[in-house]
């Protein structure tokens, strides 16, 4: 067989076409999804039913990795902390690490595998049997049924499972701190509260999981939606809302952390 | 609106998935109350044919007239108004799996009418007793079997007495007294309710039972219209095909392909 | 499962998810009055603020009072200008002193202000006249240098 000079060329250009495809896919699709979301914000049945699978059902995990997470940050701190002679600064260090970063980033993460594979797989499935058709053919628009409600679930449910996330990692530190260790309790939530501003680092970190349950709401929603109706298909489709969800979650986060920070320390 | 006695008329259409032609030139008209068998090798464009008269599917050109309504011109608005008199049964039922029986059939009522609950209720329990199925409200979907199931859809289609019924292969994958039942329904639901009803299916020993009409189609055109003693009397090559189930003749065995012997060689 | 299962485990939910961030915000944030916006603002200039941020603490005796606002450059004077925003809730008189003070040997920098006893007080946009800037090291070291170079020899044998 004898492959043309320029196949390489045509392979380059097929792949941004598909590429661009994609994109225009996604845009039509989002743009749809918000013409219906006023609509889906009435029904809250619906939304109800999805924080129910989305947010309640990712309470534990998300919690426990919280605690986990801010015990291993408060081994980890002391540690290097005890050098200087500052471990009074313990709480400030781990408040500052959870509620700016880790909280809405290793959340989203946890949610993107928890949540949002799930909602990807049962959405891939619904549109594999029919049932997104079916809905349609009933003239009940599935974008406004089973799309949007679960898109709001995901943005409403992502700031307050990264709240627990790090209210939990503070607690977690805080046990190990303050009743391991043996650093003064006082010293532990006053150096805290001096350092860690509600604007700038909790409001700031709200936001980003804000942002970050937009993305990965969208993802999922969108991967569902477009997934070739076969096994493999609804397979790979739930596979690439995580892959895609985690690499969404860590360059917005990159973005968003230069954005909200420079100029800060004029 | 004048009430014309051809409820769907498709004129000249034409349907392309990519570079595959689906339908070529297609002319045909269903009239108000019949049962028209829509038959044809697979991949004949049967299920593009519901796709466009559900609105599903746009021809590249040609009209899809229903209740005098061209279908690929309408706002989604229009159309979701005009699919409220459609009613349509999937291949495999296409129930929504994380609702109960009860609320499958409830769901048209819920989501396109205002009715208080306990009529909802006894809507739906007069739907389910019509399929017989009354006792299995509380089942869910997967602890149904497929004729069952397949039952079940076709009470939820039929939920707001649609004036046209298509049914999308709605005899596969049953056994023979599901076919029956199925079959029965489909027929007593026609004319209990006034209906008009569309069926894609291979299944000819039911279908020649059931329709008043029998449309084969074949290279993306209509090749026939006939009634169901007409099949049984032709000696046409392709409807005989068809109904002695004969492996090859003019639909071939083969999917097209190079010389056997060469392609043997050339490897 | 129920509607009202469904209600119940959100509600609770939500309901746990608020308590954390009012958590983080009342006990690990802190959520004083003087966001930008509230309160009122004073200027003061320093002929070297150090290492001074914006954001910084403005004390009054060991109490924040408010925070440092913006901090520029008097393109005429090249002196650098604060702005301070202090909480409502805090008067302070014509004489206040201005000082930047460190906290601890390296901890952050921050405005401390020093009452004086006039019995007028600074309104929303008046400039503190009299501050003493920043300590600087490099600064403190030389002096300390050139000081030990002045004395006189009358210890070396």
């Amino acid at each position: 067989m004898s492959r043309a000079p320029l196949s390489w060329i045509e392979a380059l250009g097929a792949a941004v076409t598909t590429r661009l495809d994609r994109l225009g896919l996604a845009a039509r699709f989002v743009a749809a999804l918000f013409g219906v979301l006023g609509i889906a914000l009435l029904r809250a049945s619906l939304i109800i039913r999805e924080l129910y699978f989305s947010g309640v059902r990712s309470l534990s995990i998300v919690i426990v990795s919280g605690l986990f997470v801010g015990m291993v940050l408060a081994v980890q701190g002391y540690e290097v902390l005890q050098r200087y002679g500052s471990t009074e600064s313990l709480g400030v260090i781990v408040a500052l690490s959870l509620v700016r970063e880790l909280g809405p980033v290793v959340t989203a993460l946890l949610f993107a595998g928890r949540a949002s594979s799930a909602v990807t797989a049962e959405i891939g499935l619904m549109r594999a049997t029919d049932q997104l058709a079916a809905m349609d053919m009933m003239a009940v628009d599935p974008l406004a049924r089973v799309i949007a409600p679960r898109f709001i679930a995901a943005v409403i449910s992502l700031p307050l499972l990264a709240g627990l996330f790090s209210a939990a990692g503070i607690i977690g530190a805080w046990i190990i701190g303050v009743h391991l260790i043996g650093i003064d309790d006082g010293a532990f939530w006053s150096q805290m509260q001096a350092s860690v501003d509600v604007r700038i680092d909790i409001v700031n970190g709200m936001f980003k999981s804000v942002v970050f349950g937009v993305a990965v709401g969208l993802i999922s929603v969108f991967e569902g939606f477009f997934a070739p109706p076969t096994a493999e298909g609804v397979a790979s489709a739930t596979t690439r809302t995580v892959v895609t969800s985690s690499l969404a979650v860590l360059l917005l986060d990159f973005v968003l952390t230069v954005m909200m920070f420079r100029g800060l320390n004029g | 609106m004048v009430d014309t006695p051809d409820i769907i008329r498709i004129e000249a259409a034409h349907f392309s998935y990519g570079e595959r032609p689906i339908l070529t030139d297609l002319n045909l008209t269903i009239r108000r109350g019949e049962i028209v068998a829509i038959m044809g090798g697979s991949g004949g464009g049967k299920t593009t044919l519901l796709g466009l008269i559900g609105g599903r599917l746009k021809p590249s050109s040609g009209r899809v007239m229903v209740e005098d309504q061209n279908v690929p011109t309408l706002s989604k608005s229009a159309l979701y108004q005009l699919r409220r008199r459609i009613g349509m049964l999937f291949q495999f039922g296409a129930l929504f799996t994380d609702l109960p029986v009860f609320d499958n059939v409830a769901f048209p009522y819920r989501e396109q009418t205002d009715l208080p609950e306990d009529a909802i209720r006894a809507l739906v329990l007069m739907k389910l007793e019509a399929v017989g199925l009354r006792g299995a409200a509380h089942l869910m979907p997967s602890e149904l079997s497929g004729g069952m199931a397949r039952r079940v859809a076709l009470a939820r289609a039929v939920a707001l007495d649609p004036a046209i019924m298509l049914y999308d292969e709605p005899f596969t994958g049953l056994d023979p007294i599901s076919v029956g039942i199925i079959g029965r329904l489909i027929k007593r639901l026609n004319t209990a309710l006034g209906m008009t009803s569309v069926i894609v299916t291979h299944d000819l020993n039911e279908t020649l039972r059931l329709a008043d009409r029998v449309i084969v189609l074949s290279a993306g055109r209509v090749y026939c219209d006939l009634v169901p003693d007409q099949i049984r009397a032709s000696s046409d090559p392709f409807i005989r095909q068809f109904a002695d189930g004969l492996p090859d003749g003019p639909v071939p065995f083969h999917y097209p392909a190079s010389d056997y012997v060469q392609d043997l060689v050339q490897s | 499962m129920n509607r009202s299962k469904f209600d119940l485990a959100v509600g609770a939910f939500v309901a746990l998810g608020i308590i954390a961030l009012i958590f983080l915000a009342l006990k690990v944030g802190n959520l004083t009055g003087f966001d930008s916006g509230t309160g009122y603002v004073l200027e003061a200039r320093f002929d070297n603020i150090g290492g001074l941020k914006v954001r910084a603490p403005v004390k009054s005796a060991g109490v924040v009072v408010g925070r440092v606002e913006s901090i520029g450059l008097d393109g005429e004077t090249y002196e650098a200008v604060a702005r301070l925003r202090i909480s409502s809730s805090f008067r302070f008189s014509k004489d206040t002193i201005a000082v930047i003070l460190t906290s601890g040997l390296l901890g952050e920098q921050y405005i401390g202000l020093e009452v004086g006893g006039v019995p007028d007080y600074l309104s929303n946009g008046e400039r503190i006249t009299k501050t003493q800037s920043a300590m600087v090291l490099e600064k403190l070291i030389s002096q300390f240098l050139f000081n030990k170079a002045a004395e006189p020899p009358s210890q070396v044998k």
